[in-house]
C-alpha cells in the first residue's frame, strides 16, 4: 500500500497500469483519476431547517406539501427542485448530465420516476432505503471514472409524511413513538460528478474529489423491531467500514471523519463498540448525519434523524463545506439502509441493512 | 466505580461473544439481548400517570356529557348515546386540526382506550388516504388501523353469544 503523489491510494503489486489495478481488497475500489464533485445542492423541509444545520441548506420550504395535491408529488417537486439548484449551481443545463442515478423510499421509486421526468436526462433508477446516495455516488463515479460519462447526477430525497404513511401509520394517528423511533428527513439533496475539475472553483478552494468505495454486503442480525433501525443497520455499518480498513490496510486515523448516514444515538454506540472490540476506535472520527441533523432534545425526534434524505442533505449541505474549506480532509461517507417493506415486516420477517462507503478528499 | 469497570468488561465480552458466536441464530439471539439492553425504553409508572390522567379527563367529561342530557331528556339509554356521539365528534374534530395526536403522545392507552381512541383510528386514515380517491382511497383504507378491531370484536362477542347460549341451554346460568 503506497500513497502516490496525488494522495490517492493504490494497491501496490496490482497496479500494473491496467484497470485491474482499481481493485481493492475484497470489496473495495481505489480510483486512478479520482473524478470531481462539481455541484452540491441540499432542499429541506421546516422541522430540518430549525435543526443545527438548517443554516447550511441551499434552501428551506415551510410548505411540507411544496404546494402540490398530496405527499407523494410533494417529494417529486421537491427532488426536481433540488436537481434543478445543482444545474444552476453549476453553470450547467440538464442535457449537459449524461446520466441522472437517483431513488427514494417511497414504492416503485415514485418520488424519483414522477420528479425528474421533465429533466429528460436518461435514468438509473435505484433502491437502496436510506444508503440510497452512497449507492448513487458509487455508480455515478465508477461511470465518470470508467469514461462512461462526463457527468452524472446522484439524487435522492425522503419526505416524512410519506415514508410515515407508506411504512407506518397516518399522519394523524395517535401513537407514542418509542425512544428508538427515527424521524424521517423531509428533503432531497443531489450532486454532480464530473471526469473534469469544478471551472467555477475560486482561488485557493481544494479539488472535492471522490477517491474511492467500499460497496456494502446485505448484513442481517435477525433485529425485528422497525422502531429500532439504528440497531439493525449498526451491524452494516459495521463490516463496510471495517472491510474499507482492512481493504485499505488503513487505520480509522486515515480519515478525518467517518460519517455514518442514519444510525440515530443507539446505533451509534452499538458501532463504535462493536468496531472497538475489533480493535478499531473510531470515537475520535465518528459522527452520524441522523444526530447532526436535529436536536434530539428540543426537537423530540428520539433516535435521530433518517431517511435517503438524512445523510443526502448532510452531505451537500454540511460535509462538503466542511472539506472545502479545508477543515477536514479525508472523510467517509457512510449511508446505511434498511431494506425492509411494510410487507416483509408484516410476514415476519427480519430486517436485511446495508452500508455504503463513499471515500471523499478535498485535495 | 469499580462496579462500572466489571459492567463494562462484561459487556466487552458480549459483544466479542455476538462477533464471534458462527451459528447464526445464537448470534442474533444474543445481539437482540445486547439491543433490548442498550435501547432506552419509556417509564412504564410515568406512563401509566399520564395515561390515568388523559382518560380519567375524557371519562369525566363523558359522564359530564351524560349528567348534563340526562337532565335533559330523563332518559338513561338516550343521554349514552348522545355521549358517545359528543366524544366521537370531539375526537374527529381534534383529529382533523391535528391536537389528538399531540395529546396521544402524552396520554398513550388514556387517548386510545375511550371511544375517543376508536374514532382517531377511523378519522386518521380517512384524512391521509382522501388524496387516493372515494373508493380507492377513504373507502379501502378508512379502516386499516379499526379494522381488526371490528373484525375480531364482532368475532369475541359472538364466541361469548355462543358460550352464553349453550351455558343457558344446560342450566348453568
Amino acid at each position: 500500500m503506497t500513497e502516490n503523489v496525488s494522495g490517492n491510494i493504490q494497491a501496490s503489486g496490482m497496479d500494473n497500469g491496467a484497470d485491474i489495478g482499481k481493485i481493492v481488497g475484497k470489496q473495495s475500489v481505489a480510483f486512478k483519476n479520482p473524478p470531481y464533485i462539481i455541484s452540491a445542492s441540499s432542499i429541506a423541509g421546516k422541522k430540518e431547517g430549525e435543526g443545527p444545520l438548517g443554516a447550511l441548506f441551499d434552501q428551506i420550504v415551510e410548505d411540507p406539501m411544496f404546494g402540490q395535491e398530496n405527499w407523494e408529488s410533494a417529494e417529486s417537486e421537491l427532488m426536481k427542485m433540488t436537481a434543478q439548484l445543482a444545474l444552476a449551481k453549476a453553470g450547467l443545463k440538464n442535457t449537459d448530465i449524461r446520466y441522472l442515478i437517483g431513488g427514494d423510499l417511497l414504492c416503485q421509486l415514485i418520488a424519483t420516476s414522477f420528479g425528474i421526468a421533465e429533466l429528460g436526462i436518461p435514468v438509473f433508477g435505484i433502491f437502496g432505503a436510506c444508503s440510497t446516495m452512497g449507492e448513487a455516488m458509487i455508480l455515478g463515479s465508477a461511470l465518470v471514472e470508467g469514461g462512461f460519462a462526463e457527468k452524472v447526477m446522484a439524487i435522492t430525497s425522503s419526505h416524512f409524511a410519506g415514508a410515515e404513511k407508506q411504512f407506518r401509520f397516518p399522519l394523524d394517528y395517535g401513537n407514542q413513538r418509542p425512544y428508538s423511533a427515527s424521524w424521517t428527513v423531509t428533503g432531497s439533496g443531489a450532486v454532480i460528478i464530473s471526469n473534469q475539475q469544478d471551472p467555477k472553483k475560486k482561488d485557493g478552494e481544494p479539488d472535492l474529489v471522490i477517491t474511492g468505495f467500499t460497496t456494502g454486503k446485505i448484513v442481517d442480525y435477525g433485529i425485528k423491531d422497525s422502531m429500532n433501525m439504528g440497531a439493525a443497520m449498526a451491524p452494516a455499518a459495521f463490516e463496510t467500514i471495517k472491510q474499507n480498513f482492512e481493504d485499505f490496510n488503513i487505520r480509522p486515523d486515515y480519515y478525518d471523519r467517518i460519517i455514518t448516514g442514519d444510525l440515530g444515538y443507539i446505533g451509534k454506540n452499538i458501532l463504535l463498540e462493536f468496531l472497538k472490540e475489533q480493535n478499531y476506535d473510531i470515537s475520535g472520527q465518528h459522527m452520524d448525519c441522523g444526530i447532526e441533523i436535529f436536536n434530539q432534545e428540543d426537537q423530540d425526534t428520539h433516535a435521530g434523524g433518517s431517511g435517503c434524505g438524512c445523510s443526502a442533505i448532510t452531505f451537500a449541505g454540511y460535509i462538503l463545506k466542511q472539506l472545502k474549506e479545508r477543515k477536514w480532509k479525508r472523510v467517509l461517507f457512510v449511508p446505511t439502509g434498511a431494506l425492509l417493506s411494510q410487507v416483509s415486516y408484516n410476514e415476519g420477517n427480519t430486517i436485511p441493512c446495508i452500508a455504503h462507503a463513499v471515500m471523499v478528499e478535498a485535495r | 466505580m469499580g462496579r462500572k469497570v466489571v459492567l463494562m468488561e462484561k459487556e466487552k465480552n458480549k459483544i466479542a461473544e455476538i462477533l464471534q458466536e458462527k451459528n447464526k441464530a445464537v448470534r442474533d439471539e444474543k445481539y437482540k439481548q445486547y439491543v433490548e439492553q442498550v435501547t432506552p425504553k419509556f417509564s412504564i409508572v410515568k406512563n401509566c400517570i399520564a395515561a390515568y390522567i388523559v382518560g380519567g379527563i375524557i371519562c369525566v367529561i363523558g359522564q359530564g356529557l351524560t349528567n348534563f342530557f340526562l337532565s335533559r331528556t330523563g332518559d338513561l339509554e338516550l343521554s349514552k348515546a348522545y355521549t358517545t356521539l359528543c366524544l366521537v365528534f370531539l375526537s374527529v374534530f381534534l383529529t382533523g386540526v391535528g391536537l389528538y395526536q399531540k395529546l396521544a403522545k402524552f396520554g398513550g392507552a388514556g387517548t386510545l382506550v375511550p371511544i375517543t381512541g376508536f374514532a382517531n383510528s377511523v378519522a386518521a386514515p380517512a384524512v391521509e388516504y382522501k388524496k387516493e380517491g372515494q373508493v380507492f382511497g377513504i373507502g379501502c383504507k378508512v379502516f386499516t388501523i379499526a379494522g381488526p378491531v371490528i373484525l375480531y370484536g364482532i368475532f369475541s362477542s359472538w364466541v361469548l353469544g355462543l358460550i352464553y347460549y349453550i351455558l343457558k341451554q344446560i342450566g348453568i346460568v
